[in-house]
This record gives C-alpha cells, structure tokens and sequence, in this order.
C-alpha cells in the first residue's frame, strides 16, 4: 500500500510542484531579468515582463512589487522621462499590488516615486511631494516597523537635505545604523525583497 | 507485490505520460509589429498572452517576439502608454504566428493641447501652464503680496499707479472683473481716494488657481469688457496652526483648524492697520489730518461631502477711515480735505459635487455690501470750510458728501458633463440682484438691476492635436431692458511635442457704470470684440509665448453735457485696440534663480465719456515691460525678489466744456514722461525645510523705487486750464517691513522619529 501512497503523494507534489514551480520559474526568470537590466528599455520590459505575471496569477503581490520596483529604477537612470507620468504608472502597480497585499515594500516604492516627483524641483515641490514622500514612509513604518530599506530611504532623505533644513550627515547616520542593524536581522525569503543591505552600509560609512 | 508493481508501474508510466506532456509541449513563436493608427511604431508597448505569462515589450523598431507553450484559443493584447489598448484573439497551434497590432492614440488630460490664447492660468491645477502661483504673488519684488500688483508683472496690464484695477489692453481698470469661486466680486479693491491706488482686499494664500484672462475668455464669465481675474479658493488647510503678523503698519492674528480625518476645517483671523507710525517717520506729501486705519476679520469653514464634492464659505469684514488734504489746483492758498470712512461685508458659499455618471455641479453664491461715506471740503490755509457762489461753481462744487451703498446678491450654477475623450460640455445660469444707492447733495439716486445670465460650452476633442471650445452666453439686465448674446469661440493646435497655437473669438458685452446709470437709463450695453492669435512653448521649467490681438469697442458710453451743470450719456463712443505681446519665464538656466520678461505693445484709441474724438487713453501707454527676478538662497534661508518696470509716457489731456454746440474741445494735451520703477523684496524663513519646527517665521521687507524716479502718473488742470498739477505717489517709496509667525505640528514627521 505504502508504494501508492508514495505515488500518490508523488502525484499531488508534482503537479503542485508544477504549478508553483512554474511561478518560481517565471519569477526567477524576470528577476535575473530585473538583475541584468541596463537601459531604461530593460526596466521597462522586466516591468512588463513581472506585470504579465501578476496580472496572470491575479492573487501574488510579489510580482507588482518588482513591476513597480523596475519602473521606479527607470526614474533613477533616465533623466529625461517625466517623472510625473512615470510616478502615476508606478503608484498604479503599487496599487494593484495593495490591493492584495498591503505591505511596507509598497511604502518604500510609494516613497520613492514621490521623492523623484519632488527632486523635478525640490523648492516649490517640496511642500507636496515631500510631505507625500515623507507620509508613504510613515505608513510603512506603521505596517512594519523593522524594514530595513524604509529607514535606509528615510536615511537617504535625510543626507540628501542641506543642513540648514535638518538634514546632513550627522542626523542620517544614526537612521543608517538602524537600517544596517535591521538588514542583519532580516530573514531572507526567495523572491521577496531584500536589496539595500549593501547600499545602507556604504552610505552608513559615508556618514563617519 | 505484483499487484504492487503494477501499480507502481502504472503510477511511474502516469508520471513519465505527464512529464512528458510537460516537455514535450512545443514552443510556438508569436511575433509581429506595432504600430499606431498612423502607421507610426510603437515603442515599449506590452505584448501579453492573456492570463499567462507570455508576452514581450515592443522593442526600439516597434517590434516584438516571444514563444509559448500554451495552444488553442488565447486572446493577445497589446497595451502601451497613452494608447487604448487592444485584443485579438488567437489561435495556437504548431506554427509560428504573425500578430501585428494598430492601436489608437487615447486623448488625454497630460498630453492633449490646451487652448491657451487669452487667458495665464496659475496656480496648481495639472492641465493649467503655471505663471504664478500664491508664492510668486508674495515673493514679487516690490509686489507687496497684492494679486494686482504681481498680475502687472504679465504682458497685457498697465503700469496705472494712479487708480485700482487692472488696465488691460486699452481697456479701463472697471472693465476688468474679479471672479472668486465663480462668482463676481463687487468690491475688489480697499476703497480708494482720488489719484492714489488701492490694494486688493484679497490675500494671495485665499487662493490655489488664478487664472488671468487677458482677453477671450470663457462664456462662463460675463459683464467684463477687458478682461477677467478668476480666483479659486484654497480646500482645507494642509494642518492646524496658529498665525500672527506684526509691522510698523499692523498687526494680526488669526487661527486655521483642520480635524484629524482632515475632511473639515474652519479658521478665523483678525488685522488691524494704522499707518501713523510709518507716515511719521516715511513723508508723505499730502497731509493726512486722520491717519489711515483698518480693521479686518474674516472667518471660513470647509468641508468635504460623502460623494467627494467640497463645501466652502468665506466671509470678510472691513472698515476703512482716512482723511487727506491736498493743495486745491484752482488756488495757491486753498486745500482740498477729503475724508473716506468704508464698511465692506463680502461672503462666499460655494459648494462642488461629483453627482455621478461623469456629471459635476458648481454652485455658488455670493452676497456682498459696501458702504462709502466721501466727504471733501474746501479749506483755507487754517483748514477752516470755505464756501463760494454760484459765480464760482466749479469752487462750490468741491464742497460735498457723498454716501454709496452697493450691495450685489448672486447666486450661479454651473453643471459639466464628461463626454470620454476629454470633451465636455457644461451649462448653467446666474442671477445677480444688485442696489446700488448714491446721495449726493441730498439727492439719492437708487439703482436696482435684475441680471440673468444663461451660459453653455463645449470642449471638443478632435484629436490630441487639435481643440475647440464653443461657447455662449444670453444675458437680460432689468435696469437696461435688453437682452444680448455673445458667442465665444476658441481652438487649439499642437505644434511639435511642447508648442501649440491657439487662436480666440468672442464678444463681450458690459452694463454701463452705476455713476452713468445715475443720470440716464437710456443706455444700452457696451461691447467688445476680441481677436486673439497666440502661440505657446512650455517646456520643463521655460515658457515662451506670443500673443496678438485685435479688439474692436462699439457703443462705448459717452457722456453728452446738456448744460454746464448737468450732463446725460448716450452709446455712441468706439475705439480699437491691438498689439502684440511677449512673455518669456525661465526657472531653469540658472540654478536657484528663476525669472521671467514681459513685454506688451499697445495701439489704442477710443472716443468715450468727455473724449471728443477717438483718442490714445490717458491710461494706455504705448509700450510696456516687466522683468522678474528671483532668487532663494538656501545657506542664508533668505529669498530675494527684485522686479524692474518700465512704460513709455502716457498721454494727458484738458478737455474742456465748450458749449453745447462742440460739447468738449481739447484745449491742452501732452505725454508724462516714461515710467521706471524698481522694487526689491527680500524675505528671511530661520526655519525653511524644518518640518518639525513648532514656530515658524517669516521676515520679510520691501522696497519699491529703490532707484528714486519721480513718477507722474498724469496731471490735473485748472478751471481755467492754464495751471496743471502733476499727478504722483504721496511717497517717492513705500517702504515694508513685518514678522509674519505660524505655529503647528506636522504630524507626519513627529511619527516617523518616534519609531527610531
């Protein structure tokens, strides 16, 4: 009997192998795609590609996450793209992805598109897409309290405003060192988020 | 055992039958090409195999690939950016597929042409081309943070300094309107004594969009032959804070609440001016023997309805006094002592609505009085009343009291209904009850008029490329008996990827003013046409436009003298105007600077009131320029605003009563010489971009004619006419200084640092 069971469990393992193995593959597929990508083009399209896969799956959130992830990047190397149009694409993923599963990795992406709105031109910007920027930070801090890439963003905001408005070096480095001590304490899981562990330490060290 | 194996060898075959159903699924390409409506590829649009995880994104020539395991019937769509996005279904068998894709341009809000011709949209709406925003109102060098002031920096406005009001393109400072929420504003301006202008009643911070019309405006607006100012007033507050302001000149205080789920606010602020100070330390050159006070207060609510629409009121209260005496231009001994006590009560209630289905309603209301009590009076050199007989009129006749009551009730509602494709259309009607009741020598005149207004337009969106707006209005005063109609037509067109050129017609109709109405009915409305051709660049940070007019005025109100004492008024004036304008703002050459040109020139003429033929007016200078510097220094917290103006001289004129044969003759004319004046405002914020500051300050000061000219405006005749006074400012500058305080807490940030 025991020969069946074992077959039957085969069986049932194997096509529900097959049916998350074929996410996992898909998923890993794009984020070596994500990894590799150079140009804007390539955001675009690994966006494209993660996008295909949530809309496909309809109950993952990961897969918006990257979507959204990708085309924020696009925001960082392309200074030309109207960072207005390319935050509403971004917050419109965020959103599709929320609405499954309404998480802090969101935030940190909500954060980020704001930021770049802001930096278009940080003077008379900053009253709303600071404040935006600086609200989607709270929220996530408020859905998890110990994700590591807010306080390395927030870190990010603070170094990056003159010192005469509070920022600077000295005020961004104790919210580095809480970001690197969180990146140490952060339990890796595959496919989900684990960048910046890296990029807090060095700007961690940038501060001393 | 056998049993077993058997079943293990049918389980093992099962498995190997579905591994190989796995593998063995052949890999179909499906490629093809994407193009727009046009035939124009398409770049990056996503290729998706609906419900799986095939697809590809159009590369850098609008083509695209991918292979799939999936067979039978799928449906393929294609979707990209500012298109529409379309299906096809497909079906998959062994061979490679072919799919090419024609999708459709969308019209939308970001890409598709605005009709700019006419009108300066500011503020922070999406789709308006920002000029000015409440900042760059405040921040105006010289500008003093008066709406009025900061508008004259834009090409179609004159440098009047001698009246209120904005002076557009030929036009009188009356024939320009102030619009807020829709609704017009009777009293815009601080009632004002002769030759010396007024500020705005208004604060710039009341408002989150100005839209300056320099003509061609639309069908929504009526009753304004020149131009309209239409201000839209802030939502909620951003948080609850107090505030308090002190100067020389005066001192306020004022509270904003906002509750926590910030859907509700309400505030209340109180100021109070007295220039006594200032006018003893800073010379002015009329003697004020009752210096200038006010008091202010206004109070607001707000709140946000269910179905997102917004409920605003506003109210303001205000009372004026002053009194100053002057040298009377008929005498070298004699002063003329005018006295001006105001009360102004102005109230908004506006309320927008999402009514569902793509329909929106705005309404509005409005109820505003104003009350003047004028005063002048002759005196001797001891400042005691002087009188004269009727062999010396003109002398009697600056003796007087006169007390204005204007009161104006409206009530407008406006309906817009989204067609898709960015077309529209919107209609609605309005209805103004206005008193207006004037004593003067004893006499009271009472003008009462029952004004409706029916008005519909169109936006109409042929492609992204290319708009029209089509409008009308039907209007019906009581006080006039007539009824007008007055089209309004404009469209737009798309050059290259930030250029556009509009061009605008409409006509134009105004009542004539209360002082005309006073003497005769018998009058009908006044009339402009308005051509406007204008062609706009915006990129990031830069906008260049030009802009050309044509406006043609019939039955302008003149006023016809039946003897020297009494004088009646007929339609019979006309007139033209045009010109060609330039505007020019960069925020982005130059890092932390920002700037911008205007430059208007103006050929106008018009026969009105006592001209007696068609002539340039005495308000309209032919050429007109403004540049706008500004600059924030963030090391030293501290913004410095500069704006230097310039207008060639205007012409003046005695025109003279010569009998009622040739009513008016102009016995003397001539042209001031040409206007400059530098203003410099510098502002120091101790706590800029400290969000956590609990009190936050403002220093600001100002300065206007910091080079020192000596402007005249225009002159003054004598009766006889052979003596003429200049026209100036009672100050060569006028000089600012105050500490404006707010305290409130920005909750967001607090947060954030509690959870470090």
């Amino acid at each position: 009997m025991k020969p069946l069971i074992l077959s039957i469990v085969m069986l049932v393992s194997i096509t529900a192998f097959s049916q998350s193995d074929k996410y996992t593959q898909a998923m890993q597929k794009d984020l070596a795609m994500l990894d590799a990508a150079k140009t804007a083009a390539d955001l675009n399209a690994a966006a494209a590609a993660f996008e295909r896969v949530g809309d496909a799956e309809k109950t993952q959130w990961l897969p918006y996450y990257w979507a959204a992830l990708a085309k924020v990047r696009v925001g960082w190397i392309d200074k030309s793209v109207d960072k207005d149009k390319l935050a509403a694409e971004v917050k419109a993923l965020c959103a599709k992805g929320e609405a499954i599963n309404d998480n802090a990795e969101f935030a940190s992406i909500r954060n980020m598109a704001a930021t770049q709105q802001m930096l278009v031109n940080p003077q008379e910007r900053w009253q709303t897409y600071g404040q935006e920027a600086a609200a989607a930070l709270q929220k996530g801090m408020q859905l998890d309290a110990n994700n590591p890439r807010l306080y390395y963003l927030q870190g990010m905001s603070v170094f990056n405003t003159p010192e005469q408005f509070g920022g600077g070096k000295e005020k961004a480095k104790p919210i580095f060192q809480k970001a690197v001590d969180l990146y140490k304490v952060e339990e890796k899981k595959p496919l989900y988020p684990t960048w910046g562990a890296d990029l807090a330490d060095s700007m961690l060290a940038k501060c001393q | 055992m056998q049993y077993q194996i058997k079943h293990m060898k049918q389980s093992a075959l099962f498995i190997a039958f579905l591994l190989t159903c796995f593998l063995a699924q052949a890999q179909v390409k499906i490629s093809g090409a994407v193009k727009d409506n046009r035939g124009k590829k398409v770049i990056s649009a996503s290729i998706t195999l609906k419900d799986t995880y095939d697809g590809a994104t159009s590369d850098s020539s609008g083509n695209y690939t991918f292979t799939t395991t999936e067979k039978g019937n799928h449906i393929l769509v294609a979707s990209a950016i500012g298109y529409k996005t379309v299906e096809q279904t497909i079906t998959i068998a062994n061979e490679p597929l072919t799919i090419n894709f024609s999708i459709k341009e969308e019209i939308n809000e970001l890409k598709a042409v605005t009709v700019t011709a006419g009108s300066f949209a500011a503020g922070d709406s999406k789709r308006a081309v920002t000029v000015l925003n409440s900042i760059d109102v405040a921040t105006v060098g010289g500008g003093n943070a008066d709406i009025t002031s900061a508008i004259k920096t834009l090409p179609g406005a004159q440098q009047v300094g001698e009246q209120e009001g904005l002076f557009v393109r030929g036009g009188a400072g009356y024939e320009t309107k102030q619009f807020i929420d829709g609704t017009l504003v009777n009293n815009p301006y601080f009632s004002s004594v002769p030759d010396i202008a007024s500020r705005g009643r208004f604060s710039p911070f009341l408002f989150k969009g100005t839209v300056f019309s320099a003509g061609g405006y639309s069908a929504l607006y009526g009753q304004a032959l020149s131009s309209a100012v239409i201000l839209e007033s802030i939502d909620l507050p951003e948080k609850t804070a107090a505030n308090a302001s002190i100067s020389p000149l005066f001192a306020g205080a004022g509270y904003q609440y906002l509750n926590k789920q910030k859907t509700a606010s309400y505030g209340i602020d109180y100021g109070y001016v007295n220039v006594a100070a200032y006018f003893s330390l800073v010379k002015q050159t009329p003697d004020y023997f009752k210096m200038p006070q006010f008091h202010n207060g206004d109070a607001n609510f707000r709140f946000k309805t269910k179905n997102g629409g917004m409920v605003k009121y506003y109210t303001t209260f205000g009372t004026g006094n002053l009194g100053i005496r002057r040298p009377d231009v008929d005498s070298s001994v004699l002063k003329d002592a005018f006295s001006l006590k105001n009360y102004n009560w102005y109230n908004n209630l506006s309320w927008r609505e999402n009514l569902g289905n793509g329909w929106k309603m705005n309404l509005g209301s409005s109820f505003s009085t104003n009350k003047d009590k004028l005063s002048q009076q002759l005196q001797n050199q001891n400042n005691q009343p002087q009188h004269f007989g009727d062999d010396k009129f003109w002398m009697q006749y600056k003796n007087f009291n006169l007390d204005r009551l204007e009161d104006l009730s409206q009530i407008k509602a406006v309906f817009d209904k989204k067609l898709g494709n960015l077309n529209a259309i919107r209609f609605g009607g309005e209805y103004w009850h206005s008193l207006n009741k004037t004593t003067i020598y004893d006499t009271m005149y009472k003008l009462i008029d029952n004004y409706e207004a029916l008005f519909a337009e169109g936006d109409i969106y042929i492609t992204n490329n290319l708009a029209a707006k089509l409008g009308a209005r039907f209007e019906h005063s009581s006080i006039l008996g007539k009824v007008n109609l007055a089209p309004r037509v404009s469209l737009a067109y798309k050059v290259g990827n930030s250029g556009s050129i509009s061009a605008a017609y409409g006509i134009f109709y105004q009542k004539p003013e209360n002082q005309q109405l006073m003497y005769t009915r018998n009058l009908g409305y006044t009339r402009a046409d308005h051509y406007i051709l204008n062609y706009q660049k915006m990129t990031e940070g830069r906008i260049f436009r030009v802009e050309a007019f044509y406006k043609k005025y019939l039955d302008l109100v003149k006023t016809v003298p039946v003897n020297y004492y009494y004088t009646t008024a007929n339609n019979s004036g006309s007139g033209y105007a045009k010109g060609i304008e330039l505007f020019w703002r960069d925020k982005k050459s130059f890092k932390n600077l920002d700037y911008w040109f205007s430059y208007s020139y103006l050929d106008t003429k018009r026969d009105y009131l006592n001209y007696p033929i068609q002539l340039q007016p005495n308000f309209a200078a032919k050429h007109t320029a403004s540049l706008v510097v500004k600059r924030f220094i963030t090391e030293w917290k501290t913004g410095i605003g500069l704006t230097y103006s310039f207008a060639t001289g205007r012409p003046y004129y005695n025109l003279r009563y010569d009998g009622a044969l040739k009513p008016y003759l102009i016995a003397d004319q001539g042209k001031t010489k040409n206007y400059n004046n530098l203003g410099v405002s510098i502002y120091y914020v101790p706590q800029a971009g400290n969000t956590n500051a609990k009190t936050n300050v403002v220093l600001f000061g100002s300065v206007t004619n910091v080079l020192g000219y000596n402007a005249v405006y225009g002159y003054n005749y004598s009766y006889d006419g052979l003596h003429k006074e200049a026209i100036t400012p009672p100050a060569k500058r006028f000089y600012f200084i105050g500490a404006f305080f707010s305290w409130g807490v920005n909750r967001s940030e607090d947060a954030i640092n509690n959870n470090l």
